[in-house]
């Protein structure tokens, strides 16, 4: 999947996780920075939302691709993101016909202790 | 740390960091509600097909004009950190229009600050987004 403009304004590399599912990356640089020595946290949920669409993509395209359409998203910061690379990975929880719902963890060194968690609603409008 | 005062269009000349790699910039404060704007840019796209840009840099931006308001409330710059908000995406941004994001601190306490604002292109009766959250001050909001 090609990423957008904005997936490259957060420096964003797809990786390929242990059990073969997408993870983005996003490096530490300036254009991340909320206040000195920290993520922000825009651009940490930036990241999971874009790791949320990269998945629900993925579970799109096996049923015949679709155009999605955000709804909404509920973020919650569990711990500053410090000065080093943080990686998201996005699971569709549920794909109705109309809705999807999906959840998304931002980490930094360890998976299980995650600096941010978000859930989305998006719309979908099938091919 | 804690700075009596606030002065958000001081804060905001710098353009360092995430909201200046947006394009962020101050708008218009109150005594407890900032307006921030975001520039329409082609860097800001989340779909190339629309030119709609992504709802990343909304959230971005209403994290930012919350906090803001946050700030003017207690009248002091306060170290405080998001620990949620939601945002609901009424409509897409319109392709080209800079978009004005408003964050307004309802309620102030020790140290939870309540937030909520909403984000429009040109019209403030037909916003493209809503948003609430919470920060908390670690070491507490100035009474």
């Amino acid at each position: 999947m090609r990423l957008p403009p904005y997936a490259d304004l957060l420096g964003l590399v797809a990786e390929t996780g242990d059990d073969g599912a997408p993870v983005l990356m996003m490096p530490f640089a300036t254009q991340v920075l909320g206040r000195p020595g920290f993520l922000h946290g825009g651009a940490i949920s930036g990241l999971m939302e874009m790791a949320a669409i990269v998945a629900l993509h993925a579970a799109l395209e096996s049923e015949g691709g679709g155009e999605i359409k955000p709804i909404n998203v509920t973020v919650d910061f569990m711990r500053g993101g410090r000065d080093k690379e943080t990686r998201s990975r996005g699971v569709v929880t549920r794909l109705g016909t109309r809705v999807a719902n999906v959840e998304a963890t931002a980490w930094q060194d360890d998976p299980a202790k995650p600096i941010a968690a978000a859930r989305m609603n998006y719309l979908i409008v099938r091919s | 740390m804690t700075f009596t005062g606030f002065d958000p269009e001081r804060f905001f000349r710098a353009g360092l960091g995430h909201g200046g790699a947006l394009g962020i910039q101050y708008h218009a404060h109150g005594a407890d509600w900032a307006e921030l704007s975001l520039p329409y840019d082609g860097k800001l796209v989340g779909n190339p097909g629309t030119g709609v840009i992504a709802s990343g840099p909304i959230l971005s931006l209403m994290d930012m004009a919350t906090s803001m308001g946050v700030w003017l409330r207690a009248d002091a710059f306060v170290a405080h950190a998001t620990l949620d908000l939601r945002v609901d995406y009424l409509r897409p941004a319109t392709p080209g229009k800079t978009v004005i994001g408003r964050g307004e601190c309802y309620r102030l306490t020790r140290s939870i600050a309540f937030v909520r604002g909403q984000a429009h292109d040109g019209d403030p009766d037909d916003p493209l987004a809503h948003v609430a959250g919470t920060f908390m001050a670690p070491e507490g909001y100035p009474r």
